[in-house]
């Protein structure tokens, strides 16, 4: 780590706000006991068109790690991908991503 | 769709009972299953509940409406057979959540009638998902 250029940055506070609006929201998919392997994959391939190797990846990532990002973008596409979610009966939620 | 009248029947009781418990105002706690939270910040869960919870409970309602109106039909258009995958796991979920089922339950034996419809309900819905997934022939983006 080093100090030597210190005095920049000064304009951050603004910046930082427009930073904080313009981060993409991200989709995640919980594990649950309930609903089915071979379910979880399906819906994945039939919402998002991804390839049954993409989706059983994040099923499997889902099943095994308990939790999965599965979308993201803006807010507004996020939320549509969480309700689509919803709709079909998986624990999904929403987040700014870090 | 090879069913014996019998299970028919019973698909047709089981989708008029939540499609009137989706209708009452008691609101049995497994029927929360169905509607997790979007956020966890609670003011964006409300807007997120006003702009989209109606259409996912009219979503629900229909698809047990059509799985009720085709429960005795020999074929299902792909509009109905997608009807009756959500109805069936949303069935799959209130039951699933009253009996606080855990990842293993399915290959234990029946504890009771209800974890025997659980597992009967799985098959079901294991059928339903092997005869609608996209063969990969047809290459997409993913």
């Amino acid at each position: 780590m080093t100090t030597t250029l210190a005095p920049v940055e000064v304009e951050q506070p603004r910046e930082v706000e427009d930073v904080e609006q313009d981060r993409p929201w991200i989709v995640i998919v919980w594990n649950d006991p309930i609903n089915l392997m071979s379910y979880v994959t399906l819906v994945f391939q039939k919402l998002f068109g991804y390839s049954l190797a993409k989706a059983t990846k994040l099923m499997l990532q889902v099943h095994n790690e308990g939790k999965a990002v599965v979308s993201g973008g803006t807010r507004e596409k996020a939320e549509h991908d969480v309700a689509r979610l919803h709709a079909h009966g998986l624990w999904a939620t929403m987040r700014q991503d870090a | 769709m090879r069913l014996s009248p019998e299970e028919r029947s019973l698909l047709l009781g089981l989708a008029g009972e939540l499609r009137a418990q989706l209708e009452g105002e008691s609101r049995d706690p497994s029927l929360r299953r169905l509607f997790p939270p979007a956020y966890d910040d609670q003011d964006d869960e409300r807007a997120y509940r006003e702009l989209a919870g109606d259409e996912l409970l009219s979503g629900r309602r229909q698809a047990l409406e059509l799985l009720a109106a085709t429960a005795r039909s020999d074929r299902l258009s792909a509009d109905e057979a997608d009807a009756w995958l959500r109805a069936l796991n949303d069935l799959r979920l209130v039951l699933g959540t009253r009996l606080d089922v855990q990842e293993d339950m399915l290959i234990d034996r029946p504890k009771s009638p209800e974890h025997a419809l659980y597992i009967y309900l799985s098959w079901l819905q294991e059928q339903l998902v092997a005869a609608l997934a996209p063969t990969e022939s047809e290459p997409d983006g993913g």
